[in-house]
Formats: C-alpha cells, sequence, structure tokens
C-alpha cells in the first residue's frame, strides 16, 4: 500500500512525458570500439616518421597551399586521446538521459579519420587533392542509384534492381553513344544520345518492376532481385555474342570531357576536387539537389512520399497511388540509368561484362543507411566511395597493412556503424505493400 | 509446390483461401438461397483445375521463357542474319536459318543437361544428367539457406561469404590435417557448417541486439569474406599451396573428399556424396518447418514477427536461430564445391556466383524444400546444358542466366501467363447468383 502511494508521489506531471529521451548505449559502445581499435593501432603497430598532407592539385594552381606535416606518433597519440574523451562524454551523456548529438559523431569519425590517415601515411605524402577527387568520382554513381532507392522506396517500391538499371544505363550508353558518334561523327551528339539511351534503359528497368509489383501483386524484392539477373544475363549476351565480334563501331564509346568551372575551379582544396569534374559530377550535383527539394518542398513531393507512407490516406484525398508510384519508379530509373553512364562515358571506356560489380548493391546499403533522405543517403555513398578510393591511394604510397584489409574496411565500418549509430532505422511505411483498392 | 506461402507474404490472387469464398457467403446464405446453376461437369471441374493451377502456370512459364530465349538466338545468328538480308527473296532459307540455330542450341542444352543421344551406351549417355545433380547440389543446399531466411521475413544476399568462409574452413582442415578416411570428411564438413554458420550468424545477432538490417549486413559481410580470403589465399602458411605463389589452396586429401557416388560400379560419373547431403538438407528443412516448434515459430515471426511476439515467441532470438541454419545451408554448398565438385584446390571465385543463383532457386521454389529441390534441379539443368550449348553452337551461356530470371518472372505473376496464354482467371469462376441480403438497420 506505501508503495503504490510513494509511486503516485513519484510519478512525473504529464508534461514531462513528452521530453522522454529514449536512450541507447549503442554510440557510446561502438565509440568505444572505435576507440579501442586505434590504441591498438597506436601501441602495437606505432607508426615512425611524419605523415605530409600535400593540399594542392598541381604547380599551376593559382592559389598556392603549403603542404601540412605532422609527426604521425603524436598526432596518433593526441588523436586517441580525444577518441577516448569523446567516448567518456557520450557515456556521460547517455548515463545522464541525454541523446549523444549527431555533431559528436561526425567530429568523432574525422578524428579517426585523421588518426588513421596520419598512422597510414607515415613517412610518406599523402596527395589529399587526389584522394578526395577520386572518392568523389567513384561515388557518382553510388550517388545516383542511392537516390534512386531512395525515390522508389518514398513512393513504396523497394527497388533491389538498382544495380541492373546501373548496368543497362552503362550498356545502352556505350552502344548508343558509340554508335552515333561513328554514324554522324560528332562526339557531342553521340554522347546526347547516350545519356537519353542511358535513361531509356534505365526507365524501362524501372517500369518492369514497378508494372510487375504495381499490376500483378509480385514481391516487390522478387522482381528486383530477379530484374538484376535478368539485365546481367541480358547484357553478358549481347556483348558476347553481338558487341565482342563488332567492338570498333558498336563499343567504343567517346568520353565526357572535364569541364574546369572558372572562378570556382581556383579555390584552394576544394576547387580541384569539386569543380575540375566532368559534366556528369556537375549534374550529380544539381540532381541531388532536385530530388531533396522536389521531395521535402514541392507538391510533388508531398504526394510521393504520402503514397509511400499511407496509400489509403493518399487515395481517400483524390492521388492515384497506383500511377503515382509507376511514373516515380521509371523516373527514379532514369537516374540510375543516368549513373551507369560513369562507368563508359564518364571515363571512356568499352562497356564489359559485370562492369558494374556490386555497386547497385552498395548504392542500396547507402540508401538504407541514409535512412531514406536523399542528403543523408549521398552522404553514405560518399562514404563509401572515400574508402574505396582510400584503399587506391594508399596501396599507391605503401600502406602497412595488406590491401586486403583496407579493401574491407569500408564494409566493416559500415556493419559497425549499422549496428551501433544507425540501429533498428524505419522505412517509409508502406514500402514493399502493393495497394490493393478496395 | 505449394503457392500458399510467399516469402514475404504477398497476396497471392491464387490463394485457396480465395478460392474457396470467393464472394464471402457463408453456409446460411447458401442455405436460404436454392441452387440454381447446375453442377458442372467432372471433366469441366478437372479441366478448370488444370488450367488455373500452379503446376499448368509453371510449365507455361519455362516454354514462355524458352521462347524468349529462341527469339533471342535467332535474332543474334549470324546465319539467320545473312538469310534475312534477302527474306523477301527466299523467306524460307530465313525461316530454315531461324529452327537450325534454334533447334540445334536447344538440343545441345538437352544432351548437355539429360541424356546425350550421340553416345553408344546408356552409361556414356546418362551422364549429362549426372552432372545435372552435381551442378544442382550446391544450388539445392543455397536454395534451402536462401528460402529458410525468407520464411521468417528475412532476406539473405549474404551466400557468397558464407560459401567463401564455409570452403576455406572447409578446405582448410582437409589439406591441412591427417585424418583417418571417413572421420577427415566429417570434420571438415561440420567445420565447414559451422563456419558458414558463423557467418550468417553475425547477420542474424546483429538484427536480433541492434536491429541492424540484414540486407547490409549480408551485403557487406560478402566483400568481407572475399578480402578476407583473397588474403588467406596469398598468405604462405594461412591458404595457400606450399611452395607456389598463386592465391590458390593445395588439393584435398583424398581421405576428406566426398566420395564419388557411383565409383563403386566402376561409372565415370562426378556425383558425389554432397548430393544426398542436399538430399537429406532437403528433408530436414521440410522436418524443421512443417513439423517442428522451432519451424512453426519461424513460420510466425515470418508471416507478422509483432503476432508473434505478442503470442510469446522470442522473436530475436528467432532471427538468429534462421541466420544460423542458413548460414550452414549455404555453407554445406561451399564445402560440397571445395570437397565434392573442385577438389583440386580452389580461388576466391569457389562461389562460383552460387550464393546469388540460390535466390533465383528459393524464389522459384517459392521458399518450400521441395519446390526449392526441384528449382536446384532445373537450374542445375540449365547451367550443366549451357556449357554444352557455348561449347556446340557458340551460343554464350548467359543465355541460361535470361531463360532463369524469366522463368521466375513469370512463375511470380501468373495473371500474366493467363493473359498470355488466354487461360482462365480461377478467382473469377462461374458467376453465381448472388444472394441479396437486406440488414435491418435499427435508428439510434
Amino acid at each position: 500500500m506505501s508503495t503504490v502511494t510513494e509511486h503516485q508521489k513519484v510519478a512525473p506531471p504529464p508534461d514531462a512525458l513528452a521530453k522522454t529521451v529514449v536512450v541507447s548505449w549503442k554510440a557510446p559502445i561502438a565509440y568505444g570500439i572505435f576507440t579501442l581499435l586505434a590504441l591498438a593501432l597506436a601501441v602495437f603497430a606505432p607508426p615512425v616518421g611524419d605523415t605530409t598532407y600535400r593540399l594542392v592539385a598541381s604547380d599551376k594552381d593559382a592559389i598556392k597551399v603549403a603542404d601540412i606535416s605532422v609527426p604521425a606518433m603524436p598526432a596518433l597519440w593526441a588523436v586517441v586521446v580525444l577518441l577516448a574523451v569523446i567516448t567518456v562524454v557520450s557515456v556521460w551523456l547517455v548515463a545522464s538521459k541525454r541523446r549523444v548529438p549527431l555533431w559528436l559523431t561526425v567530429v568523432y569519425a574525422v578524428l579517426v579519420l585523421f588518426g588513421f590517415l596520419t598512422w597510414a601515411g607515415a613517412g610518406a605524402t599523402l596527395p589529399m587533392i587526389g584522394l578526395l577527387f577520386g572518392a568523389l568520382s567513384l561515388s557518382v554513381p553510388l550517388i545516383f542509384g542511392a537516390l534512386t532507392g531512395v525515390l522508389g522506396e518514398r513512393v513504396g517500391i523497394i527497388n533491389i534492381a538498382i544495380e541492373g538499371q546501373l548496368l543497362a544505363g552503362a550498356f545502352t550508353s556505350a552502344v548508343t553513344a558509340s554508335v552515333v558518334t561513328s554514324s554522324t561523327g560528332v562526339v557531342w551528339i553521340g554522347l546526347l544520345a547516350g545519356v537519353v539511351g542511358a535513361m531509356i534503359a534505365g526507365m524501362l528497368v524501372g517500369m518492369v518492376l514497378a508494372a510487375f509489383s504495381i499490376k500483378y501483386f509480385v514481391d516487390q524484392v522478387i522482381v528486383g532481385v530477379v530484374l538484376n539477373v535478368l539485365v546481367l544475363g541480358l547484357t553478358n549476351f549481347f556483348f558476347s555474342q553481338v558487341l565482342s565480334n563488332n567492338a570498333a563501331v558498336l563499343n567504343s564509346p567517346p568520353r565526357f570531357p572535364r569541364l574546369p568551372i572558372p572562378l570556382l575551379s581556383d579555390i584552394p582544396v576544394i576547387g580541384p576536387v569539386f569543380f575540375r569534374q566532368t559534366l556528369v559530377v556537375y549534374i550529380m550535383y544539381i540532381t541531388v539537389a532536385a530530388v531533396y527539394v522536389g521531395l521535402f518542398h514541392t507538391r510533388w513531393g508531398l504526394r510521393l512520399r504520402a503514397v509511400g507512407e499511407h496509400p489509403q490516406a493518399a487515395d481517400t484525398v483524390g492521388i492515384n497511388v497506383n500511377r503515382t508510384r509507376f511514373w516515380n519508379v521509371a523516373f527514379a530509373g532514369a537516374i540510375a540509368g543516368f549513373g551507369g553512364i560513369f562507368f563508359t562515358l564518364g571515363s571512356g571506356i568499352a562497356f564489359n561484362k559485370e562492369m558494374t560489380a556490386g555497386m547497385g548493391f552498395i548504392a542500396l546499403a547507402a540508401v538504407i543507411f541514409g535512412g531514406w533522405d536523399p542528403i543523408r543517403a549521398t552522404l553514405a555513398a560518399l562514404l563509401f566511395g572515400f574508402a574505396s578510393n582510400l584503399q587506391n591511394t594508399l596501396s599507391v604510397i605503401g600502406s602497412p597493412v595488406p590491401s586486403e584489409f583496407m579493401l574491407m574496411l569500408p564494409y566493416v565500418v559500415t556493419i559497425i556503424a549499422v549496428a551501433g549509430l544507425v540501429g533498428k532505422v524505419r522505412g517509409p511505411a508502406a514500402a514493399g505493400k502493393p495497394y490493393i483498392k478496395s | 509446390m505449394s503457392d500458399a506461402q510467399s516469402p514475404h507474404g504477398t497476396p497471392q490472387t491464387t490463394s485457396p483461401v480465395a478460392d474457396a469464398t470467393p464472394t464471402g457467403t457463408t453456409p446460411r446464405d447458401t442455405s436460404t438461397v436454392p441452387a440454381q446453376v447446375p453442377e458442372p461437369s467432372r471433366w469441366h471441374t478437372m479441366w478448370q483445375q488444370i488450367v488455373t493451377g500452379n503446376a499448368l502456370i509453371s510449365v507455361l512459364s519455362v516454354v514462355l521463357a524458352l521462347i524468349v530465349g529462341a527469339i533471342m538466338i535467332a535474332f543474334t545468328d549470324e546465319n539467320v542474319q545473312q538469310a534475312s538480308a534477302y527474306f523477301f527473296a527466299r523467306p524460307g532459307d530465313t525461316l530454315i536459318a531461324v529452327w537450325d540455330s534454334v533447334s540445334g542450341a536447344y538440343v545441345a542444352l538437352f544432351q548437355g543437361s539429360v541424356y546425350n543421344f550421340r553416345r553408344d551406351s546408356f552409361v556414356d549417355g546418362i551422364k549429362p544428367l549426372t552432372d545435372t545433380l552435381t551442378f544442382a547440389t550446391p544450388l539445392i543446399a543455397g536454395g534451402l539457406g536462401v528460402g529458410l531466411a525468407f520464411r521468417v521475413g528475412m532476406f539473405n544476399i549474404g551466400g557468397r561469404g558464407q560459401m567463401l568462409i564455409a570452403a576455406s574452413v572447409a578446405g582448410w582442415l582437409a589439406f591441412g590435417f591427417d585424418l583417418p578416411w571417413g572421420l577427415h570428411m566429417l570434420v571438415a564438413l561440420i567445420g565447414g557448417l559451422l563456419g558458414g554458420a558463423l557467418w550468417g550468424g553475425i547477420a542474424g545477432l546483429l538484427k536480433a541486439r541492434t536491429g541492424a538490417h540484414e540486407v547490409i549486413v549480408t551485403i557487406m559481410l560478402n566483400f568481407v569474406a572475399f578480402y578476407l580470403v583473397s588474403w588467406m589465399l596469398r598468405t604462405p602458411g594461412l591458404l595457400q599451396a606450399p611452395g607456389s605463389s598463386n592465391p590458390k589452396t593445395p588439393p584435398m586429401a583424398e581421405t576428406a573428399q566426398f566420395p564419388k557416388l557411383f565409383q563403386w560400379m566402376g561409372l565415370p560419373y562426378n556425383l558425389h556424396f554432397g548430393f544426398i547431403l542436399a538430399l537429406a538438407a532437403t528433408v530436414l528443412v521440410w522436418w524443421i518447418l512443417s513439423r517442428s516448434s522451432l519451424g512453426f515459430r519461424f513460420r510466425a515471426v515470418g508471416e507478422n514477427p509483432n503476432a508473434a511476439r505478442v503470442a510469446g515467441i522470442n522473436v530475436p532470438s528467432m532471427y538468429v536461430y534462421a541466420m544460423l541454419i542458413s548460414g550452414a545451408l549455404l555453407g554445406l554448398a561451399g564445402v560440397s564445391q571445395v570437397l565434392g565438385t573442385v577438389t583440386t584446390g580452389f580461388t576466391a571465385g569457389i562461389d562460383a556466383g552460387v550464393g546469388f543463383d540460390a535466390i533465383t532457386v528459393a524464389l522459384l521454389g517459392r521458399s518450400s524444400p521441395w519446390g526449392i529441390f526441384l528449382a536446384g534441379i532445373l537450374f542445375g539443368a540449365f547451367k550443366a546444358g549451357g556449357y554444352s550449348m557455348q561449347a556446340a553452337e557458340g551460343v554464350p551461356v548467359d543465355i541460361v542466366l535470361v531463360v532463369q530470371s524469366l522463368i521466375v518472372l513469370f512463375i511470380a505473376a501468373p495473371p500474366l501467363v493467363r493473359t498470355i496464354f488466354r487461360l482462365p482467371d480461377p478467382s473469377r469462376g462461374p458467376k453465381r447468383p448472388r444472394p441479396i441480403v437486406t440488414k435491418e438497420v435499427t435508428a439510434k
């Protein structure tokens, strides 16, 4: 009896309920793991010498930035101490029922990255511009693929066929661009034809996905997986049977030239990384911005999200659910198809079998990692691109770890991050469920 | 192949429930309405059942996919292209060229996968069928793994990683140790299964404990396993063959290899003990899913995890168990590759794409164990026949991928197949007079 009254006394007023924060120990645990890893590096594999960060692309830059050189050993220890401090702070935050802010995670990640680079590049010079430039380039197909996935799931169609859409785009762009260039002799017309072809190819894959999942109620994951295999089989078949016999006409695509943007490309560090790219990358900036604004600040985006979250409600207010789904998935497919041109026209490489090499699946991971948000998914894709290019750079300067472990790193980091920081994510409520009007 | 269970609980247009109560009539209604429609004849009923059944849809899907494949073969054949240049002068030539290319390819496919009529004796002629079963072995095992995870509502794309880890463990035990015959094989087999289970279990554990999406984790673990195995393969003392600089293991010890099933009869077939294990795994998975309480809980979680939790089922531990078993089954696929099919030492490509093919096998088999068994044999036949088709007719083996994916796509969409072949729709059976029920509305 007494306990009951006591409980009533302690019970918080209703206002306090709204402020209750669900605390999670995942972030401190993830921080702790990375801190211990950094400590292990510092203790068991101490770096020797200085690490030099080179921040200029070439000697012809208008504004010169001096190389930054840090002694590796003290820098690494400083990083370890800072990481430990952040871990303790996060433990304290969670213990006092508060949330670990996002900026702390960002600071932590940057520190981890700096510590790792300093350790791996000890006694050598790290070409930072090349590292970041390559990272951005490698992220291009991932970002386009991730945007496709975000749009698809936001409208209620799970898209596992991103890989197939990228591959279809790569194949079609190579063939159409090659044929048109060789017949007209004008490179830019060929490139334009390649872009249009790639977008149509990606759109077609998206339409098949949408048709099967909307009209025939086939499980969307099944259609997606099968479409990947189908596109893989089709492109492999036509490559072996048709393209390889006649590569000069059918499979020698032109290349998108690099277009430095005046003024912007002269900004130190940022300029060479972001504004000396090809047109494909500039279109990527625009696409990311357009998808973000469109999704959250236009009527189109509101309808799209409504259909993905609560199709019944959307239908009630007069939105045609299935038509919205079909055309948005088709449109999203065009984005992934455009991303496919990175593989061929983007670098002037002939189409080859299975040249997307699982990038579509990584884009899918970026969608979920980014929590179905275009900007966050883009950041996740950039992370993957950075990690794969980091391996390339470190293998050039000679890293102390076997290259396989470097290649493994982004995937391990993703697992830890998904398990520790993202945790149980909630996608659009109606994603994967067909809408049957009753 | 019952289609009542779809991996994600998709509403099936042909579910038996929908057939049984087409208009929601209750027994009371039927008693009040006199039977005005004469009973259809028994033959008519049987005909109805055949043309609206799943077996026919499956057969027609295969036919349809083969037709699409034939069109692709014909269009890309050089003789056809040459003959079609003068199509309007002599259309017969084009048709003959089309027939030659398509029939040649499909005869080669059949002869490479079932029975080769060009061989003299039955023993030699039937060898392609045993090759088919050899190819089917890892597909069945892997398909069971993916299918079991489907039934629990999880999507295991990590077959590749699980196979690689299992193959590495089994291979390491098989060439690195000296044990008596029988025991050695058993040790390697169990080691491989544990390896696969461990790799799959990571994804299950992370999903159960932290809610990490298993699709991301398994994709990532594929890459991790690939690079891990690649590293071990080029590091002396781990998996690399001594005295070699190639990223390849030494051959497996004789004592650890799966015995060839027909060796005691002196027949030259490659079919090995792994097929018996795949068969046993099929029975086991069937038993787990439809006869054990664990399987009941699996299916409950797969149908609706929230309802399962309310019913007192420990959902997170189901995720872990399912991924452990799924990983072990994919591990069996990896083990059968290294101990049975490729015993001369393996590279990082030992999974041979089975990890992804297994997904299609599981989808075609509709996640039911015997369906997967049959689907595995069908895809094994395509694999065995595809290579002989490429060798004999120069048709790229990739056409098999196209045909396989189209089969799954068509089988998954029965209405599409029905529309193409103009078959009747079972959900729209003969029109019955609908009872007019008037409800009295009480005014408030």
